[in-house]
């Protein structure tokens, strides 16, 4: 009876759900106390403790420079953070309204977006990102402009499909018969119906703006020295991995690993939830 | 026929528009002339040398010039080498295109036998341990693995020494056994995405009416699901390996860079970081037909695999 008043179908507990939804706070508990506290100053060079492997003193162990690498990794994962949170939300408000206005009206105008989100997607957006960068130059708010503009088509994609179902289901046709305006039933019918197509999709972009974000630092062509993301320590740190500090890559990279795995869990937890109805 | 026609217009009409604005893109953002000349150039020098290069022209007749030059092997002169485009492309484009390749290779070869194993015992113990090792491998990505192996397999058991890349001309061996562990971890997050998919693709096949119709004969689940209920299953996956094959093309520039593989795409880091626009051109419009000739490639397999496409 408890099952059926919560709504949902009685399942196997939805463990990617719960992990998912665990690691993501985590990360994300340790991003923003990042932003206030960390264990040592991140640009503080101590001549006494340079190269130290992990120990207790220093979680990941230092840098050449005698930097600690987990305070330095706290910063970069709000680095990373910050410029994925802009991005999902810049590409997922455009591309929801996109294709809630595509899917809802139809027509030519759908046609023609929908070929043009067909075009993008066809080629890896990595790829494009990289070579729009290469006009425009590295930086943090070109990075997030450009992923940002990429990502729409995902979004507009999943938002359209959804649109352009509940079109035709009887709560909309009520609505219409009501005399609700069609902006009226988009915003204030349909949209809160996609909730369970559109939270996985935003997991799903967080988790491909923060590869997108690492890879393309990881090149040298995202963000600046000034801003040191993820991605841009992992890059320093492989120059070191062949000379005896292994663990500055690996752990740099361990965070970028635990940062996608808690969102595409998370993504795959919210696909698995049963439905209402 | 018809429906392949079709797709080869769209995809001539799609390569055109990108050549286009990747010509437009480039020309209109970095002028050459000024920095081919450096700082102490005056106008008259850059208007002079401009004038020379043709970059004066309207972008249509220059855009014509170029695709022509294209279309017949001349891609232009690469400004901080002074080299034709097409001879340092064409030579590192093999040593990508084979890693790609292997990399493709690998992904077919382990996917489809564990998507397979994944869904006949589905909700078993195999099952369950490939579907979290799936959700993991996804999350690495590519550049990532490229350095863990390279911690395990150059470091701890010196399988390969990281960094000392072998050309084909010296030792063919040498080379695939060089590019085996790049191709791995390109072939690694997309070999789990397919396996994910082509478990769960088998398993809405086994679901449908004509696998009941299946057992209602006598046939048994090993039966159904090599004789029927696989080839609906593989239809999807086809698409999705065509997706795969350009996410690998993108992923080799990324992992080129961490075993300092000589391919396209350190050439084209090399080249964005020297703003070397005529060689970024090429390998964007050379890396663009590629995607689109696999994209094609995909289609045709897609009909051989459906005949529902063939015959509407």
């Amino acid at each position: 009876m408890k099952k059926r008043l919560s709504g949902r179908a009685a399942g196997p507990t939805n463990w990617f759900l719960y992990l998912g939804a665990a690691i993501t706070l985590v990360m994300a508990a340790l991003t923003v106390l990042g932003c206030f506290w960390t264990p040592y100053d991140p640009g503080a060079m101590d001549s006494l403790s340079k190269a130290l492997p992990p120990c207790p003193a220093h979680w990941m162990g230092t840098d050449n420079f005698g930097r600690d690498i987990f305070s330095r990794a706290l910063q970069g994962m709000g680095a990373t953070l910050f410029i994925s949170l802009c991005v999902v939300a810049i590409s997922g408000a455009a591309g929801t309204a996109i294709g809630a206005v595509t899917g809802y009206f139809g027509g030519w105008g759908d046609e023609i977006l929908m070929r043009i989100c067909d075009a993008i997607t066809a080629f890896p957006s990595i790829l494009l990102a990289l070579v729009i960068l290469a006009i425009l130059g590295p930086g943090k708010w070109n990075v997030i402009g450009v992923l940002g503009i990429l990502f729409i088509p995902s979004f507009a994609r999943v938002a359209r499909g959804e649109f352009a179902r509940c079109r035709t289901l009887n709560y909309v046709k009520s609505a219409r018969l009501m005399g609700a305006g069609p902006w009226r039933i988009m915003v204030r019918h349909i949209l809160p119906n996609t909730a369970p197509v559109l939270l996985p999709a935003v997991s799903i972009g967080f988790n491909n703006a923060v590869l997108a974000e690492a890879s393309m630092s990881f090149l040298g062509i995202g963000v600046g020295p000034a801003d040191a993301s993820l991605g841009r320590m992992l890059s320093d740190g492989q120059s070191y991995l062949l000379r005896g500090l292994p663990w500055y890559a690996l752990c740099v990279g361990g965070t970028i690993v635990l940062l996608i795995l808690g969102f595409s869990l998370l993504g795959e937890g919210l696909q698995r939830r049963k439905p209402a109805f | 026929m018809k429906y392949l026609i079709k797709k080869l217009c769209t995809l001539i009409i799609t390569l055109f528009i990108l050549s286009l604005l990747a010509f437009s893109a480039f020309s209109i953002i970095g002028d050459p002339a000024a920095s081919m000349l450096g700082t102490n150039a005056t106008p008259e020098q850059v208007a002079q040398l401009r004038h020379e290069l043709g970059f004066d022209r309207p972008l249509l007749v220059q855009y014509g010039d170029w695709l022509s030059g294209f279309l017949r092997g001349d891609m232009g002169t690469s400004y901080s080498y002074s080299l034709p485009v097409s001879g340092m492309v064409l030579e590192k484009l093999p040593t990508t295109f084979v890693l790609t390749l292997m990399a493709l290779a690998l992904n077919v070869a382990a996917a489809i036998p564990l998507g397979i194993a994944a869904a006949r015992y589905a909700g078993g113990l195999f099952d369950r341990v490939v579907t979290v090792l799936n959700q993991v491998i996804m999350s690495i990505p590519p550049f990532f693995t490229g350095i863990l192996l390279t911690c395990l397999f150059g470091l701890v058991f010196r399988l390969f020494t990281p960094g000392a890349f072998v050309s084909y001309a010296e030792n063919p061996w040498g080379f695939l056994g060089y590019l085996f562990f790049p191709a791995l971890s390109i072939a690694a997050p997309r070999t789990a995405m397919t396996v994910k998919l082509l478990r769960s693709s088998i398993l809405e096949q086994l679901g449908q009416d004509y696998i009941r119709t299946a057992y209602s004969r006598g046939s048994s689940r090993t039966m159904a699901l090599w004789g029927h209920a696989l080839r609906n299953a593989l239809i999807p996956v086809i698409t999705f390996t065509a997706v795969s094959v350009a996410e690998m093309v993108a992923g080799s520039i990324v992992v080129e860079q961490v075993f300092s593989v000589p391919g396209i795409g350190r050439l084209l880091l090399a080249s964005i970081s020297s703003r070397d626009f005529p060689v970024v051109q090429a390998i964007v419009v050379i890396l663009a037909l590629w995607v689109a000739a696999v994209n094609l490639l995909a289609d045709v397999l897609y009909q051989y695999a459906d005949p529902r496409i063939r015959l509407s």
